[in-house]
């Protein structure tokens, strides 16, 4: 993948406004893995590739996703809430088929955030699209907004509740791209199920970082954003659709 | 010019009392059935994650767009001061307030938290259309209660015109806000042009006016006061010419969006093969909201009172429909995910979404009407908003052979 011109400016921008706010840091020390009670940094940008040539049938991404935050259903599946389902494409013209995981694709533009009246749904700093639970007042204005269908509402009392993940009647939620496991310097459940479990079809990592894993792969073999057309620079990519 | 009387509704009234206590009775089970909702959680609604705006949404939306058009014949009368309006200026700003506090309300207890309604208040997000809407909501009350007061009180009647100024571009601005609410959602191929602010402006016009006209001509029969032919006549040929201009505005719409290649799917679906979406759009918004009242306001029919009431109430039910067809089915339509490929999951991906009313979300939305009726019903009692009367001499100095326009300014 090449870099647009959008994103180079974004990073350039990114760069030098770290600089100008902390003199003392410096480049080095960015390489370095950051510790759990490092602030949140613009330096940043986490990211996710998924290689759907290699994605098939499998669940296991799903299932990890749903266990790690507590996402229970009450076998209603229209207002049973899903952070992450497995999508299957089916080319119109040829009828060849294929599988993807779609969760929040944490965009750099997020439609959901430009929305939400009292900003309950806010990006981090490393662009991590996330929802303040106390803030959300229920109006469901970011699920009409977002080009994904990524988020759910809490139509109904939530059981099994983790720590990390708090869940509430009458609010929005999505996928967090497990920001407590981040912060914890791990990768994602999803990605930790799928290269253990599944087909190794994920990578996680710093877009911004030119050295990690993930912008190796994007800068090696091309991808794609879904719905390229609305300019949302998402921070998951996909190879293979 | 001839100057109007007020005057508040007199007398022991049995029947505002039994009026009240029916509009009293819609509005508990309107609370009753957001308590449930409330208590249950929104499962127990139509509602899903795939239709996130459900009923209360089509009735909230109607009744704000529906407050700011109401305001319109006061605006004629102090903006475009047109005397023939005067005296109806100050119950329309009455329904006005009405009209918005219903509709709010239904949009607040159908948040999933309407505990926090503070959090909305001292929370801002600036570049959120709904923020800006919570501004122009709240202002618009306080626009058009200085507005009255300025009409109603004596000494200020000289403010009234700035002061209708004012409240006629905080509207316009209101409805686009409503409007654009839809307008910039980029995701959805049912919303994202420009057309909808300016087409919820022409909306608004006629739905306002045909609440107007109802509560009009109720209002006057049912206090016993005179509404000549002159301001009936007139009232009906502007709501004519309102319906007619947003059946262009509806043309406008669709014709761009059949333009729009991209736009060939969702336009299909609420013409052609979106079932009930198709059939609350062809017969309900176009044929008995638009056509049907065309026919009565502008022929012989349009004489008849009752003819002109039916006329305006199907306007509003018209104007439900469309809501419905605009919030319900634009969300009914899939978005696609990957040009070119049909996309399935059990999240419903792919798939027009199912939406059934339930009963609460509907009763919740009705409670908001009656409340919006319930207020205009207290307020005429205690406070002299309706005009004694508006028999044809009073209402237009130059009905009979002009005389001298001191004779008609009655003191
Ligand atoms: S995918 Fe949806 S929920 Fe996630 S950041 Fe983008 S708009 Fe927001
Ligand atoms: S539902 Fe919550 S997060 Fe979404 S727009 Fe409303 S307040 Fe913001």
């Amino acid at each position: 993948m090449s870099l647009s011109r959008r994103e180079f400016i974004g990073i350039g921008s990114a760069a030098v406004a770290g600089m100008a706010l902390s003199p003392g840091l410096r480049l080095v020390d960015l390489a370095q893995a950051r510790s759990p009670d490092e602030a949140v940094t613009s330096l940043k940008r986490w990211g996710l590739l998924v290689d759907i040539n290699k994605c098939n049938d499998c669940n296991a991404c799903v299932t990890a996703c749903h266990e790690e935050n507590g996402v229970v259903g009450h076998d209603r599946p229209a207002t049973d809430a899903q952070w992450i389902r497995k999508v299957t494409l089916k080319d119109k013209q040829t009828g060849y088929v294929q599988t993807l995981p779609v969760m929040c694709q944490h965009c750099e533009e997020p439609p959901c955030v430009d929305v939400c009246p009292t900003g309950a749904s806010f990006k981090r700093a490393d662009g991590i699209v996330l929802v303040d639970k106390h803030i959300c007042i229920g109006c469901r204005y970011c699920m009409m907004a977002c080009p994904y269908k990524a988020r759910s509402f809490v139509h109904e009392d939530t059981t099994d509740q983790k720590p990390h993940a708090p869940r509430g009647k009458g609010t929005v939620e999505s996928c967090t791209l497990c920001v407590h496991r981040v912060d914890a310097g791990k990768v994602p459940a999803c990605v930790e199920a799928c290269n253990k479990d599944g087909n190794k079809a994920m990578v996680f990592g710093d877009l911004k970082d030119r050295n990690s894993d993930i912008s190796k792969h994007l800068a090696s073999g091309s991808s794609t954003q879904l719905r390229p057309d609305l300019n949302l620079n998402t921070g998951v990519r996909y190879r293979g659709i | 010019m001839a100057h109007a009387h007020f005057n508040t509704m007199e007398g022991r009234g049995f029947g505002f009392y039994i009026l009240l206590a029916i509009l009293g009775g819609f509005i508990l089970a309107g609370g009753l059935a957001a308590l449930y909702m409330e208590h249950n959680g929104h499962w127990v609604t139509g509602m899903s994650n795939q239709i996130v705006w459900g009923t209360p949404h089509v009735f909230a939306v109607f009744l704000i767009v529906a407050a700011s058009g109401a305001l319109n014949v006061a605006s004629i009368a102090s903006v475009f001061g047109r005397q023939l309006y005067k005296p109806l200026a100050r119950l329309s700003g009455l329904l006005a307030i009405a009209l918005l506090t219903g509709g709010l309300i239904v949009l607040v207890l159908d948040l999933g938290r309407p505990d926090r309604l503070i959090e909305a208040m001292t929370y801002y997000n600036f570049k959120s259309i709904f923020a800006w809407n919570i501004f122009l909501y709240i202002g618009f009350f306080a626009v058009v209660a200085v507005y009255l007061w300025m009409m109603m009180e004596r000494r200020m009647n000289d403010y009234t015109k700035p002061a209708g100024i004012f409240a006629f571009l905080w509207r316009l601005t209101l409805t686009t806000g409503t409007g654009s609410i839809f307008g910039f959602l980029v995701a959805r191929d049912a919303y994202d042009t420009a057309v909808i602010a300016p087409m919820f402006i022409i909306m608004s016009f006629a739905y306002g006016l045909a609440i107007f006209m109802i509560v009009l001509l109720a209002a006057m029969r049912w206090t016993e006061r005179e509404l000549g032919n002159v301001v009936f006549e007139r009232l009906r040929s502007l709501l004519g010419v309102f319906v007619a201009a947003v059946l262009y505005f509806v043309t406008i719409y669709h014709l761009t969006n059949l333009y729009i290649t991209q736009r060939h799917g969702i336009e299909g679906f609420i013409l052609l093969h979106g079932g009930v979406y198709t059939k609350m759009f062809w017969i309900g918004q176009i044929f008995l909201g638009s056509v049907v009242p065309l026919i009565i306001l502008f022929s012989r029919l349009g004489k008849s009172r009752a003819m002109v009431v039916l006329a305006s109430l199907l306007i509003v039910l018209g104007g439900l429909a469309q809501m419905y067809v605009t919030i319900i089915g634009g969300q009914a339509y899939p978005m696609p995910l990957v040009t070119g490929k049909e996309a399935s999951s059990s999240f419903f991906d792919g798939v027009v979404a199912s939406y059934v009313p339930s009963l609460p979300e509907a009763i919740l939305g009705i409670g908001g009407i009656a409340l919006a009726l319930a207020m205009v019903v207290v307020a005429l009692k205690i406070l002299p908003f309706l005009p004694n009367s508006l028999s044809d001499a009073d209402a237009d100095p130059h009905f009979k052979a002009t005389p001298a326009k001191s004779e008609t300014a009655a003191a």
